[in-house]
């Protein structure tokens, strides 16, 4: 089954181990300018996000790619990038609406999350489980949930909280009842 | 079914590739009027300076890739007129191809501008592998090139040039360089980048006429301000035009490009166009235009193969978008980057340290944005721009600091709000 990995981003303390753990599985370095996830920080708010590639199905970065240079890995259903065939057009960080391919001047390459090959470091590293690898199907199932919680509305509309509502009850006969 | 697609560039290769999933009984044929296997012009840079041979332009990589795929390419085939009617081809040379669903991927060419000595040996082009073999040959270190044109051809060859170690003047019409690409700050950041790299580049400057050179340099471009540079090699890139010649007598409308529907169809039922020689829907302004961009190609190369096959699928509109590397100075641009009448701007601009950022909102949303000298999550305007995210509160702190559309794309589209918590609750 595939996995991937599952952002919880209310429980990032923005400690950056995930990058320091990207970053030194990916280039031998612990350097998180090199990571390939990313805490962004809301110190007004006081919130942390990690973000990285979501693997998407029909992947921008894959489709725009002018040299067969990102490939599908059929193992992990990451999108992996083949350095020894990219040339460094950068099409492919302009075509990724997620502004999760990065050009990498002293390589001339892009890099893009891998999920290390089904081994992702940065979870590993997490000491708080904001980052796991699970299920593809759940990642994605409460993804939309908690987006649908707090999805944007139109300016001067009420929240919409749920309201008393009847609730219908079925009487489902026993089996072997009396 | 006969699918037969003109053309060889990635929106036909994209589209090959689709029609031979969703048609898996229908014939893909694919014609190439060049003689090469299909490959990318995207990768002719990093050819001229020999970073990949031959084989890295190429669009597909495995020997043998478009046969095991039961895509039939025919090499050096070029049309010459279409019978819609009949429903057939004509190739030059005398042959003739039935279809029954045609997609027209022919691409652009490059504007040859009518210039007095244009046609002297040793001004080229620089557009297909055969022109970059002749530049090759004649942009050897030392050597005098000229280049004709710093739009956005001519600024993502540029490199390759300096690379080579030739010595190089650049010659633009317009006030500054890539202009239908940066703005006037953005294009003069460009300008003085490549000055401090030791390129020659006149602005506002016009060529008069390529002629015969002095000190054993065999050509010299003469221009309105009355100098003369000595040349060994002329490179032209004034810009391109939509391949649409052959169609003539053959019922399809062509504009600026082919026109194109929703779908990708043309005037003439069965026939559909893709890529540079598309007018497709832009995102944006909603009108049709040529946008001649790689991205676009394969949207409508995979769109035009799903309708080809049945599957209706309707053109959502492309964001125009495009990103250049001059000599290591990286600039993107997306969507409406000049602006919107009634719109607001977010900018920042460091000269010294060439940086620059400039977003274009339409209410609370993103419509444009271009950036100079950044690399990070450039994608992300793409991605805001076509998401139509509102950008609330957002917006006011974009105009403090552009450079946070990374942020502002998180926090308006990921759960990272109070009501995330119901998924620890």
């Amino acid at each position: 089954m595939l996995k991937a990995l599952k952002l919880e981003p209310e429980k990032c303390t923005g400690c950056l181990q995930c990058e320091m753990a990207c970053s030194f599985e990916n280039t031998g370095a612990f350097n998180p300018a090199k990571s390939r996830i990313k805490v962004f920080t809301f110190h007004d708010e006081g919130r942390f996000a990690p973000y990285t590639c979501t693997q998407c199905d029909e992947a921008w970065c894959m489709h725009a790619c002018p040299v067969e240079a990102i490939v599908l890995n059929m193992a992990t259903g990451s999108k992996d990038v083949l350095s020894d065939v990219c040339v460094g057009c950068k099409v492919c960080t302009i075509a990724c609406p997620f502004g999760t391919v990065n050009y990498e001047a002293d390589t001339g390459k892009v890099v893009k999350c891998d999920l290390c090959g089904g081994d992702p470091w940065c979870s590993k590293a997490c000491p708080t489980g904001a980052i796991t690898y699970v299920s593809a199907d759940e990642s994605g199932m409460e993804r939309m949930r908690a987006w649908a919680q707090q999805a944007p509305r139109t300016a001067g509309a009420q929240p919409n909280p749920p309201k008393a509502k009847e609730v219908q009850v079925f009487n489902i006969p026993q089996q072997g009842g009396h | 079914m006969r699918h037969v697609i003109i053309g060889a560039g990635p929106a036909g290769v994209v589209a090959a590739e689709t029609l031979r999933k969703l048609d898996p009984d229908g014939s893909v044929t694919m014609l190439s009027s060049e003689p090469e296997p299909p490959y990318s012009r995207m990768a002719i840079p990093y050819y001229l300076v020999e970073q990949v041979g031959e084989e890295g332009t190429w669009l597909r990589k495995g020997d043998g890739y478009f046969e095991s795929n039961g895509i039939t390419v025919r090499s050096g085939a070029r049309v010459s007129n279409v019978d819609t009617e009949a429903k057939q081809l004509g190739l030059e040379g005398g042959d003739t191809i039935p279809y029954d669903k045609l997609l027209i991927a022919t691409g652009s060419q490059p504007v040859i501008p009518p210039l007095p000595g244009v046609d002297r040996e040793g001004v080229h082009t620089c557009w297909t592998l055969e022109d970059s073999r002749h530049i090759i040959k004649r942009a050897t270190e030392g050597a005098r090139v000229v280049l004709i044109g710093a739009g956005f051809i001519g600024c993502i060859i540029l490199e390759s040039l300096v690379n080579r170690k030739t010595r190089l003047t650049v010659i633009e019409q317009q006030n500054r360089m890539v202009p239908r690409m940066m703005d006037d700050r953005a294009g003069g950041l460009i300008k003085r980048w490549c000055q401090d790299k030791g390129v020659t580049v006149h602005t506002s400057t016009t060529v008069k006429s390529v002629d015969e050179g002095s000190d054993g340099h065999p050509l010299a471009v003469s221009m309105d301000n009355g100098e003369s540079v000595n040349a060994d090699l002329v490179i032209v890139c004034v810009g391109v035009k939509a391949n649409t010649q052959f169609l003539d007598g053959s019922g399809v409308k062509t504009d600026e490009g082919i026109l194109v529907d929703r779908y990708l169809q043309t005037s003439v039922p069965d026939v559909y166009a893709a890529g540079d020689v598309a007018q497709g829907l832009d995102f944006n302004t909603g009108e049709y235009t040529v946008q001649a961009i790689q991205p676009t190609a394969a949207d409508h190369g995979r769109l035009a193969a799903n309708n080809m096959a049945g599957y209706k699928l309707k053109h959502q509109g492309s964001v125009n978008m495009n990103v250049l590397d001059t000599l290591g100075l990286i600039s993107t641009s997306f969507g409406l980057w000049m602006g919107v009448e009634g719109g607001d701007s977010a900018e920042l601009y460091d000269g010294d340290r060439f940086r620059y950022i400039n977003l274009q909102f339409q209410g609370d949303v993103l419509v444009g944005g271009s950036s100079l000298g950044m690399t990070e999550h450039v994608g992300v305007m793409r991605g805001l721009i076509q998401s139509k995210v509102r950008l609330g509160h957002w917006k006011d702190k974009l105009k403090n600091d552009p450079t946070r559309i990374m942020e502002a794309y998180i926090a308006c589209t990921q759960a990272i709000g109070h009501n995330a918590r119901v998924l620890t609750a």
